[in-house]
């Protein structure tokens, strides 16, 4: 009950977002979003999910979009409805739709990704690593490897920032001081 | 267009961010180092941490809490994350075990390797991530003030 009023909650955000004009209360909303998005998780026993939501897309991504909307105009521009995107969109939503016929049912215990792995992560994590919270034992050590490239990818996104909004400064600073 | 108040100037902002951040930076070691015992870890502890510097940037300005937290700083630390991270595969290795493979860390007890091992490489991505979300939030921010903004 408490989950079909959040969806409810998401799907009204979602096409306020969508119709909106102002940017800066879209901005808003997206962390609205991201907030309800975190209490489903909850729900749904994801936590370590839900914390990462909330911190990244309700805290940090709202930050971001906020910093991008001081560049440029806080109001969208008025565009004349187009109908081959709106086609899209609703082809690419009915598969998406479709695909999710196949899945199992929410919490079913003899869905295919809990048959390989999932009995020796939860007993691996306590006899062999020894942390309390399986999710860990599962992102630091059985996938640690996994968890290097991302962190990986993250300073390489923070580089890539760098280069694009800030690299050359240096090289100016050194073309303009006298020698 | 009339030029808004800055937001150093607005005093209920300011006192109620300054009473936030030591709470902030607290729970974020929290999150850091209870990783193993609920949720949370270093990629959440790192976001929370940022949003603290994100928070008093907003607040107080960019050349303030890049006094506090320098660009220079940001840059090695960003690149520190990985290196432990890294480092700790590479000790692995040095001690006869896998990549990664924290068992070999303490020679005495694999499951203090282990705690050893995901302590410091949750302490990597934190790191990492700190300083690279501060980073973004610095070049975004940064982009409009025109002239060197180190």
């Amino acid at each position: 009950m408490t989950e079909a009023v959040l969806f409810g909650i998401l799907l009204v955000m979602a096409v306020a977002i969508a119709r909106m004009r102002d940017l800066f209360a879209a901005a808003m909303l997206f962390g609205i979003f991201s907030l309800v998005s975190a209490s489903l998780f909850t729900l749904m026993d994801a936590v370590d999910v839900a914390f990462t939501e909330a911190a990244v897309g309700a805290g940090i991504s709202t930050v971001l979009i906020l910093g991008t909307l001081s560049l440029t105009d806080r109001r969208e521009r008025q565009q004349p409805l187009r109908a081959l995107p709106f086609v899209v969109v609703i082809l690419t939503g009915a598969t998406l739709l479709y695909g999710t016929m196949d899945m199992p049912a929410y919490g079913d215990p003899h869905a295919p990704v809990h048959n390989d792995l999932t009995a020796e992560f939860i007993q691996g994590t306590e006899s062999k690593i020894h942390v309390p919270n399986v999710v860990t034992g599962v992102l630091a050590s059985y996938r640690g490897y996994d968890t290097f490239g991302e962190t990986t990818v993250i300073f390489a996104a923070a580089v890539g920032v760098m280069i694009l909004l800030g690299g050359w400064r240096k090289d100016e600073d050194e073309a303009e001081s006298p020698s | 267009m009339k030029k808004p108040m800055r937001m150093r100037e607005m005093i209920i902002l300011r006192v109620v961010s300054m009473g936030l951040i030591p709470p902030i930076f607290l729970f974020a070691l929290y999150v850091q180092f209870h990783g193993d015992f609920g949720p949370g870890g270093g990629f959440q502890a790192g976001v929370i941490f940022a949003a603290g510097f994100v928070l008093y940037g907003i607040i107080f300005g960019l050349t303030a809490v890049k006094r506090v937290f320098p660009p220079r700083a940001v840059e090695v630390g960003a690149a520190l994350g990985v290196l432990l991270y890294g480092g700790v595969g590479v000790a692995s290795i040095n001690l006869g075990g896998n990549f990664l493979d924290y068992n070999v860390l303490n020679s005495h007890s694999p499951a203090h390797g282990q705690h050893l091992g995901i302590l410091l490489v949750e302490l990597g991505v934190g790191i990492t991530v700190t300083c690279a979300m501060t980073a973004i939030f610095y070049y975004f921010a940064g982009r409009h003030t025109s002239g060197p903004h180190r």
